[in-house]
């Protein structure tokens, strides 16, 4: 009680921002993958899709990670920012890629922000339905106004113009990995501030007890309505990236396989500290390549064992050796 | 003046069993207001109604002259209502510093900032700073909640109310539990609680309830038995009765 | 009209059945099992091979529909699903959607993607007239089977010793096993006739739902809203919900051919915004 005030709130602030530093193995992190430019041209296609899928799987840890919402599916706004890209191009509304990608995201933030009221509603279950049922019921939309969106065959014919005005998508993919990266690290950026911030914490509250975090006067329902618009728009991005990038957007982007495949991503990385979809992004493109090469026919029965066998051994456990493995801290563990 | 507190006719129904039944009960300000009565009298109820839990079947409620009936839990919290729980309710993985600074930074609106990075309002952390002191938590600060042994989570449970700096504090049996030990540190961390401040207390420990509050209510089935001093309800044969019944059963 | 509402009605009792083990489990056992489909694929499947391959009759082979699945139900909830009573939603979640996958690639490299049919007796073809209604035989078997299935249930569980322990089992697991309930036994039971439900209404529904491998996946929504709309503290809440949807989704797609897929999702969403805990669950204290 003697210790002056001043230091004392200096020291307090020192602890309290201390989750938010920057560890040496997250610099290593962002290094290998700007490294992966210069060192892998001839991959740069795939490793477009890795930072798309990436980017959706930090949407969706934003939602379950950090707020403890189930969603079947997040593909309704990934799907939603594809075809709002999409269209943009197609009508040449929007030429420019990264004003489009930035509206389309808004977009489907937009899309979130209205569908987020029902999701606040009931129990896990009830979330379960709703977010299936938007999914499918965007999907159904897409099919039916084929006039606009060209149902089953998808949006075709669509050009995309340099980004910025100078950097044209060619058939290496070399603009368009630069492209998703720089796209996918900024919003990472702005994410990692998110979780660190009075609002982050307060998000980690309403996840652990909710029924304290109203009690010392947090609103939980416009919390949960805030993040799940945000991760609805990085959603919405990581879409309109891949339309731009293929030039080409389908009613698939809306599928149910899509949200399920990323609940897996994310759960492989771990959820709750940002780098767990990154991580299970390159982990599960990885393992798609290996064992498309060996069943492509039969991949989902793949998939699936790989979720059931996760559940199995128990993701605690993967996520202590993750942890051994690579030295981060990832929340959960923590927590038991 | 309004009273701190004051509800008319609340009353809250669980299928055909009545919980609270016409409770109206009035509470002064800067009272230490003890709740007691048997199990199952439903003093947890009240409190849930009181706070927004739990949504009343009929009746109102007033703190400090204000309806608030129909108000959602936090927004209760924005007007100087706080309450503990009778089993602890903390955020497992936070530490206690986390803890604090999560309801001074609400309570001083920037819960929602989102683009600073936690702990740098320095004024903020002075006031985060002398609850954790004022509650003995300043040593364990750092540790994770769920490491910290129970006496120190009971104090970090009423302290993250009073760090809501309310004006009426309800305490849901704020000893339950501890160690007799630790007794001490909780009973005069509520001791110490500033005058103008209003308690609504639940307490099974009767030498606490005699020993701390200036008026007593006992609840009985739902529904106010008796009010009265400490020394009316110690002389009152009903209450007696309906102690001694109890202890009774129980043997 | 009066058709549309006797096809409506026929397709929630199927719903019913498909569902209702999903409602006990979720109920009884507090799990979510997005599985729940593959075991009605099952039923379907059984019935496939036993009557167009191995010629069994159609009314022989619906026990074995139940049978089958049932026993596959038994042996994953000793063998895995009792492991993940305990743990939390999202791996509940994820388990079972890796079942599902698991039986969806399966049943495609067995049976092949096509979509199959049951062979039907010729006794259950066509309509007749009643009263200028037109009544499908088939839907018309289907109502009177699920008809019964359901009051056998509404019996088993208020009336029936067993019935009173599950509801037991329900209330207080601890203090149920307390009193001598076999609350693991009394849980793989229901989970089984669950599943074999599932199963029979899977058989029964070939002909009307259509059956392919992707089956657990295209109907998860339609359990999934029966459930949440009509809550797990009764059967009758799941029942008519069923009805309900099946009814609205018939109706929808016969007048609003255009926008019928629509119809059930808008219910969801009203439903939803009027009942957030469901259109027949009694608001719960806690």
């Amino acid at each position: 009680m003697s210790t002056a005030p001043g230091i004392v709130a200096i020291a307090l602030a020192d602890r309290l921002a201390q989750r938010a530093r920057w560890q040496p193995v997250e610099i290593v992190f962002w290094a290998a993958a700007a490294a992966s430019v210069f060192l892998l041209p001839g991959k740069h296609i795939i490793l477009a899709e890795i930072a798309i899928l990436a980017l959706f799987a930090l949407s969706l840890d934003l939602i379950l990670g950090y707020a403890g919402i189930i969603s079947l599916g997040h593909a309704a706004f990934f799907g939603f920012g594809a075809y709002c890209a999409g269209l943009l191009a197609q009508h040449h509304l929007i030429d420019e890629p990264v004003l489009a990608l930035a509206v389309s995201g808004l977009a489907a933030a937009a899309l979130g922000f209205a569908t987020s009221f029902l999701v606040l509603r009931g129990s896990d279950l009830t979330r379960l339905m709703v977010t299936l049922g938007v999914a499918l019921m965007l999907r159904e939309i897409a099919n039916r106004f084929d006039a606009l969106t060209g149902g089953a065959d998808g949006l075709q014919g669509i050009t995309i113009a340099p980004v910025l005005g100078r950097f044209a998508f060619d058939i290496t993919g070399h603009a368009a990995y630069v492209y998703a990266l720089a796209v996918t690290f900024l919003l990472f950026l702005a994410a990692r501030r998110l979780v660190h911030s009075p609002f982050g914490l307060s998000l980690r509250s309403v996840k652990g007890n909710p029924l304290r975090a109203a009690a010392i006067g947090i609103s939980v329902n416009a919390r949960l309505v805030a993040i799940y618009t945000v991760a609805a728009g990085y959603a919405g991005i990581a879409g309109a990236l891949l339309t731009q990038i293929s030039a080409f957007c389908s009613l698939d982007v809306f599928s149910f396989d899509r949200s399920a495949d990323l609940l897996l991503v994310l759960i492989i990385g771990g959820t709750g500290y940002l780098y767990g979809g990154l991580i299970g992004a390159v982990l599960f493109k990885l393992m798609q390549d290996w064992l498309a090469t060996m069943t492509p026919q039969y991949w989902q029965f793949w998939i699936g064992l790989v979720l059931v066998a996760i559940v199995l051994v128990g993701r605690q456990r993967m996520a202590g050796w993750l942890y051994c493995a690579r030295g981060l801290v990832p929340d959960m563990l923590r927590r038991r | 003046m309004p009273f701190a507190l004051e509800t008319a006719g609340l009353s809250r129904q669980f299928g055909g069993i009545a919980a609270a039944k016409d409770v109206t009960l009035r509470v002064e300000r800067g009272a230490r207001h003890a709740l007691i009565g048997p199990n199952g009298a439903g003093k947890t109820t009240l409190i849930n109604l009181l706070t927004g839990v739990l949504r009343p079947s009929a009746g109102s409620i007033l703190l400090e002259g204000r309806d608030i009936t129909r108000l959602a839990p936090h927004r209760r919290v924005g007007l100087g209502l706080a309450r503990t729980f009778q089993i602890n309710q903390l955020f497992a993985d936070f530490t206690p510093l986390e803890t604090i600074g999560l309801a001074v930074s609400e309570r001083l609106g920037h819960g929602g900032d989102w683009w600073r990075v936690a702990g740098s309002r320095l004024g903020l952390n002075q006031d985060i700073a002398s609850v954790l002191e004022r509650f003995h938590l300043a040593d364990a600060m750092h540790e994770p909640v769920s490491t910290l042994p129970y006496g120190k989570q009971r104090l970090l449970e009423i302290a993250l109310a009073v760090a809501c700096r309310p004006r009426v504090l309800l305490l849901d049996e704020p000893a339950a539990g501890v160690p007799e030990e630790d007794r001490h540190e909780i009973l005069a961390s509520v001791a110490a609680l500033p005058e103008d401040v209003t308690v609504l207390f639940i307490e099974h420990d009767m030498d606490l309830v005699f020993s701390f509050a200036r008026r007593i209510s006992v609840l009985v089935n739902g529904t106010l038995f008796a009010e009265g001093t400490p020394e009316e309800i110690a002389r009152d044969a009903r209450v007696k009765a309906v102690y001694l019944g109890e202890e009774a059963v129980d043997a | 009209m009066v058709t549309i509402l006797f096809d409506g009605i026929a397709y929630g009792m199927l719903l019913f059945v498909l569902a209702c083990g999903l409602s006990v489990t979720l109920g009884v056992m507090n799990f979510i099992n997005l599985a729940h489909g593959a075991f009605a694929m099952a039923g379907g499947y059984a019935t496939v091979v036993l009557v167009n391959r191995l010629g069994v009759p159609f009314f022989a082979a619906l026990p074995l529909a139940f049978v089958v699945p049932a026993a596959i139900g038994v042996l994953l909830e000793r063998t895995l699903y009792r492991h993940l009573y305990a743990r939390s939603h999202l791996d509940q979640v994820l388990f079972t959607i890796g079942l599902t996958f698991m039986a969806v690639a399966a049943t495609d490299y067995l049976a092949g993607s096509q979509q199959v049919f049951v062979k039907i007796p010729q006794a259950l073809e066509g309509r007749f007239d009643l009263a200028g209604v037109g009544i499908g035989k088939y839907r018309l078997m289907i109502i009177v089977i699920c008809g019964l299935l359901t009051l056998g249930l509404q019996y088993a569980l208020t009336r029936t010793t067993f019935g009173s322990r599950l509801r037991a089992a329900v209330d207080d697991p601890r203090t149920a096993q307390g009193m001598g309930i076999h609350v693991n036994a009394v849980f793989a039971v229901t989970f089984a006739v669950g599943s074999g439900l599932a199963g029979l209404g899977g058989a029964l529904g070939a002909e009307i739902l259509g059956l392919d491998p992707h089956f657990p996946l295209k109907f998860m929504i339609y359990f999934l809203i029966v459930v949440a709309v009509g809550g797990t503290s009764s059967i009758t809440g799941p029942f008519l919900a069923a009805i309900l949807l099946g009814i609205c989704d018939v109706g929808g797609k016969y007048y609003l051919p255009k926008l019928g897929a629509f119809v059930i999702y808008t219910i969801m969403i009203v439903v939803l915004i009027l009942r957030p805990q469901g259109l027949f669950s009694r608001a719960q204290g806690r």
